[in-house]
């Protein structure tokens, strides 16, 4: 504990806990000191008032926005993966998001790259160790060609392994979500419901809706962008109705779950969630080869609604304890398996060497680092070499 | 006495004979001071030159005229096409050398220089004015003035020998062993470091068993280390040629070195230096590998007159009777009479990252270092350095434009960056796998990527000159008439068994396919087979590989637009914000000169390289 006293007036401001951490071991990898301050705005306010007073010369201001993880990053207290990971936590609005981000943070990714370029420096030792030293008798060469393609291949495949896994775009952008069906078929109205405040213009004249309407919201501690849709009506006269309804048809196709609002034999997606979504409607009859019948109006049945969109969503995030790729790391990992998988293709050693060089080039940039000498310290501790 | 030259070389070995060739080229007055005239040109370790990687680097150095090749064709007496089973740009030419053939030729071809005198003496001072380098002190109170001066003193500094519990200092030959140098180097400040290398026992060839042995014979073929041919442009191969040998360590071997393990210098303690993992001692081959049942061992004779052999790959320190029983427990060596027993030699070196790209030392303008004092090993990587550093030696005293080969075009290149940029852990050996565009950089495609290079910058005599135009002007026909348009059908009817899709495409292109051979290449364009074998073969091997060398060819733009962007060497590191204490200590030492060849230091991070260019914008822009 010790006395926080401001340099100018000599008040005393506080009495913190302060704590001092050397570099490179610290956070930031330079010295750092902390201040545990009792909590309460106007002891904060104080303190970072008698900070800014202080003479320019001490060069004391406050840190930009990212520049601690940034400091760490340029520091080598973590690497590139990981510092994505921390600058994804700290933009992490839903649970799910936060903790693949702190996994990624704490380096999961990281770890399996490592894992990755391990086995991929072994396989251009073996590759460089029968190109530069086959012909001195150290390298046995019989049969290694065959070893080599297959560990390539393995590899390669555990990667596209992991590419088949969820992206973290799911996680970041929210699953997409699409309401779809005919006009008037109360798609804005749920979306409103969803979205708990009015995000799309509600109305009762059929084709309010000519846009996509794209509404952010959490359910579950999942993000859903959920998309409203123009009602998809026959043969409209008007061009920009027309518009929306191409657009609202390529929002079908691609999203990852579908609210079909309108007739169950005219769903255009198999895996869709079909919703009669106006049962407080008077006359309303349950049609037959409906999932769900709900009113966003009295929210009758909406709960249901939600945790069906939930347990879809659960299915398509990465499970708690496993981390997601961005498209930066998911380009870079596929870039390397083609590599991979063109080495193992090939039969000239010399190519299946410029093909790993490739891969570890990539390998190399996903991790924000590079060398030659790794590759040949895997090769050194590995064989016995020259004469 | 006093003389003036434009370049002192000091030493004679390989590095200093290719630096008083190059530097001569380029019209310098040339000294070159070594102990004894009589040794220049000696081997002093290994009678043999070539290799992979090596076998490249002595390619270039003769596409850039230097000598080590033309002396290796003088005096081969084996031939051996390494990796000659694989794609051309591993496969390392190698041949083993008559000493005494060597030695004659890079003596007769040093006199051939009207531009070099050869001056005998000691060097036991550099002479400094104005903090730049002015001559040499030598031993006989006469000083050499000249701008430029390049050292490539090999392990004489600081030189220890060890066998056994024996140890002694100086190097092998030099017992002279010029401490006083050494000791004006430390003066100077400038980062010395310490590292091993070793040498096994010499045998008496006339008490080996070789009936009882495999026999490795030279290669049937004709090529030759220089492009030139052995004999001017003969293309003969001047000497008789000799057969190997192997044998190899067994159970027995191994336990006869456990046993005189502790009283190895290696394991003692008593070596603090770095010795290289790509040339083992037999004790460590053994200690680290102790699976292995048994290790090769080529018995290479040292030259036609001699009976001496050369027992290659037990390199050893251990005392001189483990040593006789361990050769006596091999096959064919039950009777072997040993001549000289191995030893370890510990030396000092110069830490090569305070060199810049033409090997000046930044410290003492005017001072160039070359070869084994750089932390290199082998005559090849000391031949290359010599010729930079000769070259560059001329180049400052004349007033030329530098010589800087890079990592793109050459091994000599990738050796200079490797060296000024990571310094040494261990004696340096050049390796393919040393060399990121290696499909480019073929032991046979040298000439064309050097030769032009080594006219522009004054390094290449008349006689090679002409060849070269000459062969540039048919490698140019081959060229045209390789661009010729077939069609799948064409290709189908002079047998090349390609897919019938009706697809077009120039001989050049035709070649890359797997269903083409050079027989088809040469039904399709019969100028080809005019050609010299080597010319012929370097381009049809350029077609083959097409597809990625054009994919490496973007890779290189992408470097050498970072090596435009200049990075001032007195920048001060410490002033850079983001900078790990580590990445500053390198930075430092390295003093990279452009950003491409800060990226290329070990543990610098994009991150830093983008602190380091914003660092230097600023800097720029003040």
């Amino acid at each position: 504990m010790h006395s926080l006293v401001d340099p100018a007036t000599g008040d005393l401001l506080d009495r913190a806990l302060v704590l001092g951490f050397r570099g490179p071991q610290s956070a930031t990898g330079e010295d750092v000191v902390e201040w545990h301050c009792h909590g309460g705005q106007a002891v904060v306010r104080a303190v970072l008032a008698a900070l800014a007073k202080l003479p320019v010369a001490m060069r004391v201001r406050e840190a930009e926005p990212g520049e601690f993880t940034r400091r760490a990053f340029e520091n080598g207290r973590i690497d590139l993966n990981e510092a994505e990971g921390l600058a994804d936590l700290l933009s992490a609005e839903t649970e799910s998001q936060r903790r693949s981000a702190l996994l990624m943070a704490e380096g999961h990714f990281s770890r399996r790259l490592d894992a990755w370029r391990v086995e991929l420096l072994r396989c251009a030792a073996q590759t460089e160790s029968l190109l530069d030293f086959s012909d001195e008798d150290d390298v046995p060469e019989t049969g290694t060609g065959d070893k080599l393609r297959r560990a390539t291949g393995d590899l390669a495949a555990d990667m596209r392994a992991q590419l088949a896994a969820p992206s973290a775009e799911r996680l970041n952008e929210g699953i997409r979500v699409v309401l779809a069906g005919p006009p008037n078929a109360g798609k804005s109205t749920l979306l409103n419901a969803l979205a708990g405040r009015d995000a799309a213009i509600v109305s009762d004249i059929a084709g309010t809706t000519r846009d996509r309407i794209d509404v952010v919201i959490s359910l579950g501690g999942i993000a859903f962008t959920v998309t409203d849709t123009a009602g998809l009506a026959e043969a409209s006269a008007d061009r920009v109705e027309r518009i929306g309804v191409d657009l609202a048809r390529q929002a079908i196709a691609q999203c990852d779950i579908l609210l079909w609002l309108g007739d169950p034999e005219e769903c255009p997606r198999g895996d869709a969630i079909k919703v009669a979504a106006q049962m407080d409607r008077s006359g309303w009859a349950l049609p037959a080869g409906v999932d769900i019948a709900v009113s966003a109006v009295t929210g009758e049945n909406m709960q249901a609604l939600v945790d069906r969109l939930v347990a879809r969503a659960a299915e398509m995030i990465p499970a708690e304890g496993s981390y997601a790729l961005h498209r930066r790391q998911r380009d870079g990992v596929a870039r390397m398996a083609d590599a991979l998988d063109r080495a193992a293709a090939e039969r000239d050693l010399l190519i299946v060497a410029e093909h790993l060089r490739a891969c570890l080039g990539e390998m190399d940039r996903l991790m924000g680092k590079a060398g030659v000498e790794d590759m040949l310290d895997s090769l050194f501790s590995r064989f016995c070499i020259g004469k | 006495m006093s003389a003036n030259f434009d370049v002192i070389i000091v030493g004679g070995g390989h590095a200093g004979c290719e630096a008083a060739a190059a530097a001569a080229r380029k019209g310098a007055r040339t000294a070159l001071v070594t102990f004894d005239p009589g040794t220049i040109g000696a081997m002093s370790c290994n009678p043999a030159i070539g290799g992979l990687g090596k076998g490249h680097l002595v390619r270039e150095v003769d596409a850039l005229d230097g000598i080590i090749a033309r002396a290796s064709d003088d005096a081969a007496i084996h031939h051996r096409m390494l990796n000659a089973s694989k794609g051309k740009a591993v496969q390392g030419p190698r041949i083993q050398a008559d000493r005494a053939l060597f030695r004659a030729s890079v003596q007769r071809q040093i006199a051939g220089f009207e531009k070099i005198s050869v001056i005998a003496g000691e060097a036991l001072d550099l002479i400094v004015e104005g903090g730049k380098i002015a001559g040499v002190l030598l031993d006989s109170g006469a000083s050499v003035h000249a701008p430029a001066v390049v050292l490539a003193t090999g392990t004489f500094l600081g030189g220890k020998l060890f066998r056994g519990e024996e140890n002694f200092v100086g190097g092998r030959v030099q017992e002279r062993a010029a401490t006083q140098l050494g000791e004006r180097l430390r003066g100077y400040g400038l980062p010395l470091g310490r590292l091993k290398t070793g040498t096994p026992p010499r045998l008496d060839g006339r008490t080996i068993d070789w009936g009882v042995l495999e026999v490795q014979p030279s290669d049937s073929g004709s090529w030759t280390m220089s492009a030139m041919g052995g004999r001017a442009m003969g293309k003969v191969r001047s000497q008789p040629q000799l057969s190997c040998a192997i044998t190899r360590t067994n159970e027995a071997t191994h336990e006869i070195i456990r046993s005189g393990l502790d009283r190895s210098p290696l394991f003692s303690g008593a070596i603090e230096g770095r010795g290289p993992r790509y040339c083992p001692s037999i004790e460590d081959k053994i200690f680290r590998f102790g699976d292995r049942d048994g290790h090769q061992v080529f018995l290479e004779p040292e030259g036609l007159s001699s009976h001496l052999v050369y027992p290659n790959g037990i390199s050893t320190s251990l005392p001189v009777d483990v040593q006789e029983a361990m050769l006596r427990s091999m096959r064919g060596l039950e009777r072997v009479r040993m001549e000289v027993p191995g030893y370890a030699v510990e030396y000092d070196y110069l830490d090569p990252r305070a060199l810049d790209r033409t090997l000046a030392l930044g410290a003492i303008p005017g001072l160039y270092c070359a070869g084994q004092l750089n932390g290199t090993t082998g005559y090849e990587e000391a031949a290359a350095q010599g010729l930079v550093a000769g070259a560059n030696a001329a180049a400052y005293a004349l007033g030329h434009a530098p010589f800087l080969p890079d990592r793109a075009e050459s091994y000599i290149g990738v050796m200079i960056d490797d060296l000024i940029l990571h310094g040494v852990t261990e004696p340096y050996r050049m390796l393919t796998a040393r060399a990121e565009y290696r499909l480019r950089l073929r032991a046979d495609n040298a000439t064309t990527r050097l030769t032009g290079m080594g006219i522009g910058h004054g390094l290449v005599g008349a006689e090679r000159r002409h060849w070269y135009e000459e062969r540039n002007a048919r490698r140019n026909d081959a060229l045209e008439a390789l661009a010729t348009v077939k069609s799948a059908s064409e290709m189908k009817r002079i047998g090349a068994d390609v897919r019938q899709d009706g697809s077009r495409r120039s001989l050049f292109e035709w070649a890359r396919f797997p269903e083409v051979g050079e027989a088809h290449v040469l039904a399709s364009a019969p100028m080809l087979a005019g050609l010299e074998d080597d010319l012929r073969g370097e381009i049809i091997e350029d077609a083959r590989y097409a597809p990625y060398l054009e994919r490496q060819t973007s890779e290189i733009a992408d470097m050498r637009r970072n090596e435009a962007i200049r990075v001032p060497v007195d920048i001060d590191y410490d002033e850079i914000g983001g900078l790990s204490n580590e990445m500053r200590e390198r930075l430092g030492a390295a003093r990279p000169e452009t950003l491409a060849a800060a990226s290329r230091i070990g543990g610098i991070t994009p991150a830093a390289l983008a602190a380091i260019l914003v660092h230097v914008r600023r800097r720029n822009a003040a």
